[in-house]
């Protein structure tokens, strides 16, 4: 697997994915920059997405829905606050309404990819930033992720035992 | 915008029952067996009434479930509710490693 490492910083309401690719920074460039490249894997196979406009320039806004295994439409937008190509892209991520306005109060995702270039591969940094009080919610989903893994240790334990009584 | 299968909603539930530290303890300890509500509320330096709706957020997640004995509301711990979070969890965790390897995939044409 091409994945580092990830790490959850609740404090900082910060998600931090790092994964190096065989590949020069220039190509992995381009899965960001060509919406066409960007569509095969944003989305999982089961809610692929589909990006309808993608102004890919400082300031230009990306329009994409994913459609589920029922043909139902999940809308989001992009807003590009900083684009140098070919190491760095931050942009908003929001959710939209079916004429692409933005729902505001689902909350605000923010995102900064750096590609640097390591003895010929590309580490790619991807920092998921939550700002909003609906994204605060995602954030407490990490902030579970301690007690969780203590409880499902606790599970593993508790169906290995014999039933009390 | 992360999308899956499950609505928020039903996310939202899990994420909010198991992000106060009083909820996830309380779900450690009817993991090993079950509690009254009032041998739970003993437990903590609050009130009953309190204790009790913690409980009642989890229940309304499909984390424990509550049965009445008496006087007395048992209550336990519900696996299957506890192995979806799990699921779900990983799900939401999962979607950014998928998304490299994905992309792996496409650099891997040339």
């Amino acid at each position: 697997m091409p994945v580092i490492s990830s790490e959850k910083d609740v404090e900082a309401l910060r998600f931090t994915i790092v994964a190096e690719f065989d590949a020069s920074v220039e190509r992995v460039w381009q899965i960001w920059e060509d919406p066409r490249q960007l569509e095969r894997w944003w989305g999982p196979p089961t809610w692929p997405a589909t990006f309808e406009k993608h102004e890919f320039e400082p300031g230009g806004k990306a329009n994409y829905y994913m459609t589920g295994p029922e043909g139902e439409k999940a809308r989001g937008w992009w807003k590009f606050t900083a684009i140098e190509a070919p190491n760095r892209l931050e942009f908003d991520d929001g959710f939209a309404d079916e004429n692409w306005a933005p729902v505001d109060d689902m909350g605000i995702t923010h995102a900064a990819v750096t590609l640097e270039n390591i003895d010929g591969k590309t580490r790619m940094t991807t920092v998921s930033g939550f700002e909003s009080a609906e994204q605060l919610q995602k954030m407490l989903a990490m902030g579970m992720e301690e007690g969780m893994k203590e409880a499902m240790g606790q599970i593993d334990a508790v169906i290995a035992a014999p039933a009390p009584i | 915008m992360v999308v899956d299968q499950v609505s928020d909603s039903e996310l939202d539930r899990l994420f909010q029952a198991l992000a106060d530290a009083t909820r996830r303890d309380i779900v450690a300890r009817v993991l090993t067996g079950e509690y009254s509500v009032s041998g739970l509320a003993a437990e903590y330096a609050m009130s009953f009434a309190a204790v009790q709706k913690h409980v009642a957020v989890l229940e309304r997640a499909s984390l424990v479930t509550k049965e009445k004995r008496g006087r007395e509301q048992m209550v336990r711990i519900h696996l299957e509710g506890l192995r979806r979070a799990r699921r779900l969890l990983d799900d939401y965790e999962e979607i950014w490693q998928q998304r490299v390897a994905r992309i792996d995939d496409i650099l891997a044409e040339g």
